[in-house]
């Protein structure tokens, strides 16, 4: 793939240096994986307000809740997996039922973590994070939109997830960001694709393929999945008459499940879900995986059709 | 206890167990102003073995931060009184509590935020022995000691019983006294119903360099005959009746 700039860790690590010289009141946390994450650039810059919990990632999300009890803007980082899987009962009683301004901002989520295999490519932690009360859950799509969404994270009153990527993306949004709004990113009124991180620039190469072919294709980027922008999927339902839901999670319970839940509930059209489907992932490198696990442009592009032929 | 029997159900003997150290606390150190429950200044105390959320109540109450009438509503829907802490709901509460072991990590974090802005307060946890069962609270025992957070006082309601069993046989958390001193926090010990030696204590540990724990023997269901040291009082209320008995007895104590 051509034209990739940086990875949406990196923009998060740039975006935190900005916070930490604006903002006295923002603090970071982390659980030993800093280099990765890339928090470590804002402990170089401000030690005082940097605690390293080590590799404790529960007492990590807890220490950020007293943080915030103590009137700070904490961000807790870590690889995807073990911010909403080893620590997800201390982010539900302790950091979103008293609706604390923690933000949990985790890393290599997906299949795209790559090498390290299975074990941390973490392919369920937006179902984990949308199914707790008053969690915002944001995916951004490239470097530009996560640090807008990290700068927007510190000004949402209460808990956030954010999802980040290992790998490098395309800068395809323009960066900008508003929570709860997800954006069209190329008309169509054959079927709608709505997308979230890496996904949306596959979704991007699906529409041209289709266009070549004769179907016009909706792009959305639903950079926020909770709260779900409902006006623009409705409206994308209409237009089209059938939507294909584009992630790198399982899918079940994501940014399929999100869409599946609101589009039957209040305008049902067909909804076809690609993303990994109920299996784990597996070690090798990330092109190869999203082709193995069928998140290729071609598996969008095919799920479309798929979708067309079920309307009515 | 009048609360517990009206509600039907929570937990009188780890509430019982930590009374005397809940009272010494509320009325003998921490700075609070029920009038303003936010001060910013104040002490802050987390109750991290939530599910006595009864002591607290009373002992919130009766420092004037809601009315001591209002805990005949507690556990009943609409209550701002849950079963186990709620910040949001009761004023007073410093932090929602409930799900053991993660008291102390709240606290660290608070230590932390305290120490940052060069804040007086003080930091106050209570916990359970049956709760030191909770890897959590070791990775935060270890935090602690590694910031060196001198502001930061635990207490350990050490009354031997969890809901199965006395903790000894359970899972057993001793030598308590040589774990935390081994994760380099100053200990102390104590009777935990000795008010005069809780509060001695507490003014000491509050000296010490670095974070101090204070291990407080106690009985579970203290000051209730047919309470104490029975582990199956550990989340039963008692019916009207065996709540006459106790509230006499515990009146009885009193005098």
């Amino acid at each position: 793939m051509s034209g990739l700039v940086e990875a949406t860790r990196d923009a998060y690590g740039r975006a935190l240096v900005q916070l930490g010289a604006e903002r006295e009141d923002v603090v970071v946390l982390d659980a030993d994986l800093s280099g990765s994450t890339r928090t470590a650039k804002f402990a170089e810059k401000y030690p005082d307000r940097f605690f390293n919990a080590g590799v404790a990632e529960q007492n990590l999300m807890n220490m950020a809740a007293g943080l915030a009890l103590a009137g700070k803007i904490p961000f807790a980082s870590t690889f995807a997996v073990f911010a909403t899987g080893r620590a997800w009962e201390q982010i539900r009683n302790t950091i979103a039922y008293p609706r604390l301004p923690v933000k949990i901002v985790a890393t290599h989520a997906g299949l795209t973590v790559g090498e390290d295999g299975a074990s941390h490519q973490a392919l369920e932690d937006i179902a984990l994070m949308r199914a707790i009360p008053g969690m915002t859950v944001i995916v951004p799509a490239d470097g530009d939109e996560a640090e807008a969404a990290i700068r927007s994270a510190v000004e949402i009153d209460g808990p956030v997830y954010v999802r980040l990527g290992r790998s490098k993306t395309q800068p395809i949004t323009g960066g900008g960001f508003q929570r709860g709004r997800g954006t069209t990113l190329s008309n169509g009124e054959d079927v709608a694709i709505v997308a979230c991180g890496i996904m949306v620039s596959a979704a991007l190469e699906a529409a041209d393929y289709l266009r070549e072919r004769g179907a016009s294709c909706r792009v959305i980027n639903m950079s926020t999945i909770k709260p779900l922008d409902e006006d623009l999927l409705v409206r994308a339902a209409r237009g089209c008459g059938a939507v294909v839901t584009a992630e790198e999670h399982n899918v079940i319970g994501g940014l399929g499940g999100a869409v599946a839940e609101l589009l039957s509930a209040v305008h049902p059209v067909p909804v076809v879900r690609v993303g990994v489907d109920d299996v784990f992932g597996q070690s090798g490198d990330p092109e190869g995986l999203l082709q193995y696990y069928g998140l290729k442009y071609t598996d969008l592009a095919s799920a479309c059709w798929r979708a067309m032929e079920m309307k009515g | 206890m009048e609360a517990l029997a009206q509600a039907g159900s929570g937990h009188p003997g780890g509430s019982l167990s930590s009374a005397d150290i809940v009272a010494t606390l509320f009325f003998d150190v921490l700075e609070l102003d029920a009038n303003d429950p936010q001060w910013k200044d104040r002490d802050r105390f987390v109750l991290a073995k939530g599910h006595a959320a009864p002591i607290l109540y009373a002992a919130l109450a009766s420092r004037g931060f809601f009315p001591r009438e209002e805990l005949s509503t507690l556990r009943k829907l609409g209550s701002r009184l849950q079963g186990h802490p709620d910040m949001l709901k009761t004023p007073g509460v410093e932090a929602s509590t409930g799900s053991l072991g993660q008291g102390l990590s709240i606290a660290v974090g608070l230590a932390l935020g305290a120490r940052m802005d060069d804040a007086e307060w003080g930091v106050y946890a209570l916990l359970g022995d049956g709760e030191l069962q909770e890897g959590q609270v070791w990775e935060a025992a270890m935090a602690a000691a590694h910031y060196r957070l001198s502001n930061l006082v635990a207490i350990v309601d050490n009354n031997g019983l969890q809901i199965d069993g006395p903790i000894v046989e359970v899972m057993s958390p001793e030598p308590l006294a040589d774990k935390w001193r081994a994760f380099g926090w100053s200990v102390f010990e104590v009777d935990g119903h000795d008010i005069e030696q809780l509060h001695a204590t507490l003014v000491e540990a509050q000296k010490a360099e670095g974070p101090a724990v204070i291990i407080a023997r106690t009985v579970k269901g203290r000051g209730v005959g047919f309470m104490e040291g029975e582990c199956s009082w550990h989340g039963t209320a008692p019916s009207e009746d065996q709540c006459r008995l106790a509230v006499e007895e515990l009146r009885g104590g009193l005098l």
